[in-house]
């Protein structure tokens, strides 16, 4: 049986050292013009150490074949790693059974998935879905197709002006009538993280279903659905160090077990006849056609290495990392911070630079080889809140040190020159 | 591919002091549009009359290339005939894409120094984004 992932070490409170973690990945080493490559977009997607790249070809190489179907070893061992992999996935993230891991090619898959599955199922007219300002499009979207076509009525948790959540009217917001509270762990335009598990113990006591977008917070932070009372959590490996392509939808499985697949085929079914057919317990029901295999390959991959640097580790080092950028940035004249400037965050720094837009400033960063996301970032609600139509946004991981902060803010100097700012 | 060729001199004043900047008070066309990659909005007014564009008016929020290009855009078509301002739109599109041969664009005058911006490929919609409003809003008028 070939091996499929990294060695895992467990470092958890070993504060992490990103210059040596930067040499694990080898697009870091690169130069643009000249210049080292400054990577402040990891919210969007992560970049990949050399693990899990090797992973993924190494299955390719000597593993490939599909799963559960063939009666031959390369096949047997694909599955092993599969379903060895959704193992791995549920310990990751403090599941008590892997029954309930459902592979999704990424967050926004799995709140379609619970959308259509659960609410298509489940939801009736004048069914309330709480839902806050703060959500991507992905945690929004789904449910105005169901308040469309069924009727549901969505209601809104307000932010505060330090960007985190109001929930002063919660009582208002959240009662019998609410079947489920979405909103995501950790904001990928603030950096906010939400009190999960007081909102999931708020959700519960109505009655109402509890789902979590961790897009923002399982690659950064230490995730345990059982102790912040999840009934659905959601996360994508290409933000976690891994691939794109695949990601996760876990649910508590007997809620999993009453939901309906939204797209089915093989690998859904029991038995097919001509006129009907009977699906497979989940999480198989959940999963048509053949999967994302080298790709689960790379997530077990990804996770053995998050591991290894500790998420605890991981997690302190982005918050100070967030603090170090706050202070550097509010610095420069005309910068505009947004989310909250203490307590706890993410690593994220989102801005803008009064009177550029965020768009010239991004361009003219990435003369400078640094790499940060200008736009809405999928949160226009969020942004008509703020009062803005599209900001700046630097985001932080592993290999992010405080030399990439300060490259990228003598680039915001330079920049400020170019544009004639005082 | 510098800084300074895609900011050129005559964009960035465009930028900093926008021409026919505001609204018509009667306008015979009003089209809003935005930038679903940014956000960025526009809206822009027409008074057309005996086929001419006889005014144009912008108001948007966005970056120093959608805000000059608009800018730009409203002094080539403020005057010309409807049929003349379509091909200036046409021809601008068209530089845009890179599909015009030397000198072809250059009717079109300062805001050919826009075309540097197709170096950066995701900010040719910032570019395109008034001219785009001008030819939704003037479709199916003569």
């Amino acid at each position: 049986m070939a091996s499929f992932g990294g060695v895992a070490v467990f470092n958890a409170r070993m504060p992490l050292n990103p210059a040596r973690v930067r040499a694990d990945f080898p697009i870091l080493q690169q130069r643009v013009r000249g210049k080292p490559l400054v990577y402040l977009d990891s919210a969007a997607t992560s970049q990949k150490p050399e693990v899990v790249i090797e992973a993924m070809a190494r299955f390719y190489r000597e593993s490939n074949a599909n799963v559960h179907r063939g009666a031959y070893k390369l096949s047997e061992d694909a599955t092993a790693m599969f379903e060895g992999t959704r193992e791995k996935v549920a310990r990751f993230i403090g599941a008590p059974s892997a029954e309930g891991v459902v592979y999704v090619r990424n967050t926004t898959e799995a709140v379609n998935l619970v959308a259509h599955g659960w609410g298509r199922k489940f939801l009736k007219a004048g069914d309330e879905v709480l839902l806050t300002e703060m959500e991507h499009h992905s945690n929004l979207v789904p449910w105005h197709l169901l308040k469309r076509d069924r009727g549901i009525v969505l209601k809104h948790i307000p932010i505060n002006d330090e960007g985190r959540l109001d929930l002063s009217r919660l009582d208002e917001l959240c009662t019998m009538k609410t079947k489920l509270v979405a909103l995501c762990h950790a904001s990928n335009v603030l950096g906010t993280i939400n009190p999960v598990a007081e909102l999931a113990a708020k959700a519960h006591a109505v009655g109402a279903l509890f789902l979590v977008d961790g897009a923002q917070a399982a690659p950064h932070m230490k995730v345990d659905v059982g102790s912040l009372g999840c009934d659905f959590y959601a996360f994508s490996a290409h933000k976690m160090c891994g691939p794109t392509g695949v990601g996760v939808l876990w649910t508590r499985p007997e809620i999993l077990r009453e939901m309906d697949p939204f797209m089915v085929g093989g690998e859904t079914i029991l038995e097919v006849f001509l006129d009907h057919s009977t699906f497979r317990d989940p999480p198989h029901r959940f999963e048509p056609g053949t999967p994302a295999v080298a790709e689960v390959a790379g997530l077990g991959s990804a996770i053995d290495y998050i591991e290894s640097l500790g998420l605890d580790s991981i997690h302190s080092h982005e918050e100070s990392l967030a603090a170090y950028a706050q202070q550097k940035l509010a610095a420069i004249p005309g910068c505009v911070l947004f989310g909250p400037r203490s307590g706890p965050r993410g690593g994220v720094a989102c801005f803008n630079l009064e009177p550029i837009h965020p768009h010239d400033l991004a361009t003219c960063l990435d003369q400078d080889g640094v790499c940060v996301r200008a736009g809405h970032h999928c949160a226009q609600p969020l942004m008509r809140r703020l009062g803005v139509v599209a900001t700046a946004r630097a985001s932080f991981y592993v290999y992010t040190s405080t030399s990439d902060i300060d490259l990228m803010v003598e680039s915001l100097n330079r920049t400020r020159e170019f544009f004639g700012c005082r | 591919m510098s800084l300074e060729s895609l900011y050129q001199e005559i964009i960035m004043e465009h930028f900093k002091a926008p021409r026919n900047r505001g609204e018509i008070a009667t306008p015979d066309v009003s089209i809003s549009m935005n930038n679903p990659f940014c956000g960025d909005d526009i809206t822009l007014h027409l008074a057309l009359k005996d086929g001419k564009v006889s005014d144009v008016k912008f108001r948007g929020r966005g970056c120093a290339i959608s805000q000059a290009s608009a800018s730009l855009m409203t002094e080539i078509l403020k005057g010309k005939q409807m049929s003349d301002a379509m091909t200036s739109a046409m021809l601008f599109k068209k530089m845009m894409r890179g599909e015009t041969k030397k000198h072809e664009a250059d009717p079109l005058g300062d805001i050919v120094a826009l075309e540097g911006v197709r170096k950066f490929p995701v900010r040719v919609k910032c570019a395109l984004l008034a001219w785009s409003a001008f030819e939704e809003g003037v479709k199916g008028k003569k």
